[in-house]
């Protein structure tokens, strides 16, 4: 059994509204290992990026968490004061996201920046600091690191912006790294250089990386253990090739139906009918039962639970219960 | 940048041009004689004529502007109609007034609106936000001479802390300072937060707390740092209504100011002296502008590069 | 923790309908701001008050605003005159109902105008680009870099006294202010896809301009409005102030403040009486613009 480095248990974060409460990650737990990368997929609003964001508390009101423990090798992360939460950010967890435009401070040097990183939890001479960062630039695969380091993000280009991310992540070499939605705003080339990247530094440093991402593709090259989320629940888990083979819940297996592949031209393109359920005004029963093909009576009224099918392979469906009973 | 910074200086040299044309034209189409209406019952047919000749009226009115963009040039404002005297040596005695009472109100303003705007962005929604706010809007809706009237009727007279008016020492200029000034803290104050707001609501933001920062650094060495930019073209806009509220503040105060002698003139009718004070204010203002302009460029990294 | 359990601001909660796929019109942004704006609310209601007090101005008072009545002349308030008698007798409620009048149309009207010029201005100038855009531009900031004040002293210096004088001095000095907003609104809306998708189907320009240029300016114009409005009045009243606006024996409330300034340490309210008014027309419109802002937002960085 792998060595557990992050362990999320039954976590709710709510946005508490006006108009009531939605509940963007109701009763999520998951585990990612150590020196391991794990992933969470699913469409937009389905509670992966909130989940993500909830580890480190970097929740914008009205949101926040409710309930639940996030254990960081044993250390309740939410039962942490302020400023022990901010030593754990970059130090122990570091996080990387989607707009590398926008994530960086247009005013300040891209280099200046990633030394604050450096200089928020370690004590070192700036010019110590400096050299660290120059080197860490040359680790991700920037080209000409001192003189990128004088640069502004806008005079970089998307894919060299990321790098400065990741750099930033990876300067105080943290346990874990927090990657959402890293390559969607990138080019499928840049894409494919960036997860590249991300897996040689997890490889060589024993790094463990927890990956959002609503492509398929991008989870099943980079992840060794994979989550899929609906409307703020874990719907299927598994390692990542008795997902990909074997998926069992009807979503998935609708998600993974909907991916072309070229050799194969289907007359008619896969699609899972129906919309995503208002999070605040959610069915009784199980909330994917309306789009679902395999959808039966009990799933109306009741919400399925998690139920183990052995190897890591969990889903929550009344499915297989219905077929185990069915056997017998 | 250099390119820049020469089509701006380019640009504000046509702009001055037209200002100075446009204050020429405007003083000079006024419908009826010039020089009876301000001479009004003085007139006689002999003065009118020795007038005329002087002050070059009976030339062709391009000869005029290019005599009076000469004069300019050279520092010549004329001499003022009804008080005989340079007006450049009248501004000149005025503006060291003007300046310091400006400057006072802008130092008040601006710091206090900063800091003010600053509070109530951090506490955002709290009392201190609502009651920094209330105090803005207070500040933007009421007139300079009320501010100013309240200011003299009970800090002045009533309680005697100051002098009613004039300026005999520097505590003369607190008043007329606070009164200027009033307006445009609140102004300042209200953009501060408002910008404030808006920039930590942005991604890099969370980059910055993601690192470890703690809620001073991010809100000082990120916050700030981009919510000042439109802070300060604000603030290069206010130096014209600045000069606009000095007139009244001196007119209240009895500040022997720019402000009060563009007044006296209109009242006298005074066309050089009106000329002369209208025209420095301008170019107090372009000027005013152009640095605010050369600054920006310098904090924005982006415009620097023509991004 | 307790103040934050409810979205307060707004801008987060129309967010929030379009992430929860809500329709959100004109009327509901309406609807919104009577919700959670009292105040805007209320200082609507107090502008049209005041409106209403200066349109039925005759039928509010018996007196005349030039009665004099040399008896009662500086009278403090009493029940024959509400709000007291000025140095010559007038009574001062009426003086104050009638130079609502004067300005509050001075504070519209004049904003109406400088707004037809300046988004025509604004439009033509960012949409077109090139040298009418330079040339516009330039007139712009020629019109900017007078203190607003002195270039309005001097508008009615060579036009001489008069209500109508006053209009056309406040109109040039606000245009400005509205065409360099609504060409910077229209240089972005120019680059939208909605606006290139429509060239490429050969759309006239001017019908672009028309219905799709034009219709997303209004909130920012709506805005400007309310800010602009006050900002006329507030000019009025300093002109008058200064001798140099209304004249007797008409009567404004900034005229009323500079004549009672003379009587401010024996008759205060002559002068605190009109500026008050002032204070509390300017201060609606200011609630209400701020209102709008939240819910409409447009982005109007300059106040």
């Amino acid at each position: 059994m792998d060595e557990m480095l992050l362990e999320i248990k039954h976590l709710k974060s709510y946005f508490f509204t006006r108009k009531g409460i939605s509940p963007a990650v109701d009763d999520v737990s998951l585990q990612v290992p150590k020196g391991k990368i794990v992933g969470i997929v699913g469409e937009s609003g389905c509670g992966k990026s909130m989940t993500a964001k909830s580890v480190m508390d970097l929740l914008k009101y009205p949101g926040r968490v409710a309930d639940g423990e996030i254990l960081l090798e044993g250390r309740d992360l939410t039962k942490l004061s302020e400023k022990e939460k901010r030593k754990v950010r970059g130090e122990d967890i570091s996080m990387i996201f989607q707009e590398p435009m926008t994530s960086l401070n247009p005013v300040v040097k891209v280099g200046k920046q990633v030394r604050e990183a450096i200089l928020n939890h370690q004590k070192m001479d700036k010019a110590e600091a400096k050299k660290r960062v120059i080197e860490v630039f040359r680790q991700v695969g920037i080209s000409e690191p001192e003189k990128r380091y004088e640069c502004y993000p806008h005079e970089l280009s998307g894919g060299l912006r990321q790098r400065v991310m990741i750099a930033m992540a990876m300067v105080c070499r943290p346990k874990l790294m927090i990657a959402d939605e890293p390559t969607t705003a990138l080019d499928v080339t840049i894409e494919a250089q960036i997860l590249k990247l991300i897996k040689n530094l997890c490889d060589t440093t024993g790094m463990s990386c927890l990956l959002i991402s609503h492509n398929l593709g991008v989870i099943a090259q980079m992840c060794d253990y994979v989550y899929v989320m609906y409307a703020g629940k874990v719907v299927e888990q598994g390692d990542v090739f008795t997902l990909f083979d074997h998926p069992q819940h009807p979503y998935t297996k609708g998600l993974l139906a909907s991916i072309i592949h070229l050799d194969e031209l289907p007359e008619r393109l896969s699609t899972i009918p129906g919309v995503v359920p208002n999070l605040m005004h959610l069915p009784e029963g199980c909330a994917f039962c309306s789009r679902c093909s395999e959808a039966m009576e009990c799933c109306k009224i009741k919400k399925p639970e998690l139920h183990d099918l052995g190897d890591g392979h969990v889903i929550r469906c009344f499915l297989p219960a219905e077929r185990e009973a069915a056997h017998e | 940048m250099l390119r820049s910074i020469g089509k701006r200086v380019l640009q504000t040299l046509i702009v001055l041009f037209c200002v100075s044309l446009m204050i020429f034209v405007l003083l000079r189409i006024i419908p009826g004689d010039a020089i009876t209406t301000m001479m009004g019952e003085h007139a006689n047919a002999d003065t009118i004529a020795r007038l005329t000749k002087e002050m070059n009226l009976d030339k062709p009115f391009y000869v005029q502007f290019i005599t009076y963009l000469k004069d300019i040039c050279t520092g010549n404002f004329g001499t003022s109609y009804t008080l005989n005297k340079p007006v450049t040596e009248l501004l000149a005695a005025a503006f060291p007034n003007t300046v310091k009472l400006a400057v006072m109100a802008a130092v008040i303003a601006w710091v206090i609106g900063m800091v003010c705007g600053i509070i109530a962005a951090v506490k955002k929604d709290g009392i201190l936000d609502r009651l920094f706010m209330g105090f803005s809007l207070l500040g933007v809706s009421v007139p300079v001479f009320m501010v100013a009237m309240v200011l003299q009727y009970f800090i002045a007279y009533k309680l005697h802390w100051v002098d009613i008016s004039g300026v005999k020492s520097w505590t003369g200029f607190i008043l007329p300072a606070i009164a200027l000034g009033w307006n445009s803290a609140g102004s300042i104050a209200r953009l501060t937060r408002s910008t404030l707001v808006e920039v930590l609501q942005e991604d890099y933001i969370d980059t910055a707390k993601a690192k470890g920062l703690g809620r001073g650094g991010v809100i000082i060495l990120h916050g700030l740092r981009n919510a000042m930019l439109p802070v300060i073209t604000m603030m290069a806009l206010q130096i014209s209504s600045l000069l606009s509220g000095a007139v009244i503040s001196e007119t209240i105060f009895s500040i022997n100011g720019i402000g009060r002698l563009a007044v006296d003139a209109i009242s006298r009718r005074d066309i050089p002296l009106l000329q002369g004070t209208v025209l420095f204010t301008t170019v107090i203002v372009i000027v005013g502008n152009l640095i605010a302009d050369c600054l920006y460029t310098v904090l924005d990294p982006r415009i620097r590069k023509g991004a | 923790m307790k103040k934050r359990e409810h979205l307060e601001n707004t801008a987060e909660q129309e967010a929030l309908a379009a992430q929860l796929g809500e329709s959100d019109t004109f009327i509901d942004k309406m609807k919104r701001m009577a919700a959670d704006n009292k105040l805007a609310v209320f200082s609507a209601f107090v502008i049209l008050f005041f409106l209403l007090l200066a349109v039925c101005a005759p039928l509010l008072t018996p007196y005349s605003f030039e009665d004099q009545d040399l008896l009662s002349r500086l009278s403090a308030p009493s029940a024959k005159h509400l709000l007291g008698t000025d140095e010559l007798g007038r009574d001062v409620l009426t003086r104050l109902l009638y130079g609502a009048r004067v300005s509050l149309a001075v504070g519209i009207i004049p904003t109406i105008a400088s707004m037809v010029i300046g988004v025509l201005l604004g439009m033509i100038s960012g949409y077109v680009g090139g040298i009418v855009d330079a040339v516009i531009m330039r007139l712009a900031d020629v019109v900017l870099s007078f203190p607003s004040l002195l270039l309005a002293m001097v508008i009615m210096y060579t036009l001489g006294d008069g209500i109508t004088s006053i209009f056309i001095a406040l109109a040039i000095t606000s245009w400005a202010g509205v065409a360099r907003v609504i060409r910077s609104e229209t240089l972005t809306l120019r680059e939208t896809e909605y606006v290139e998708a429509a060239r490429s189907m050969g759309v006239k320009d001017f019908t672009i301009i028309l219905r799709h240029v034009f219709p997303n300016c209004i909130p920012s114009l709506i805005v400007l409005f309310t800010l602009d409005v006050p900002s006329a009045i507030l000019s009025e009243s300093a002109l008058s102030f200064l001798g140099i606006g209304v004249q007797l024996p008409n009567s404004s409330w900034g005229l009323m403040v500079n004549m009672g300034r003379t009587y401010l340490y024996n008759a205060p309210w002559l002068s605190l009486v009109p500026s008050a008014a002032i204070m509390l027309v300017v201060l609606a419109f200011n609630f209400l613009g701020d209102g709008l802002r939240d819910v409409l937002d447009p982005h109007l960085k300059n106040s």
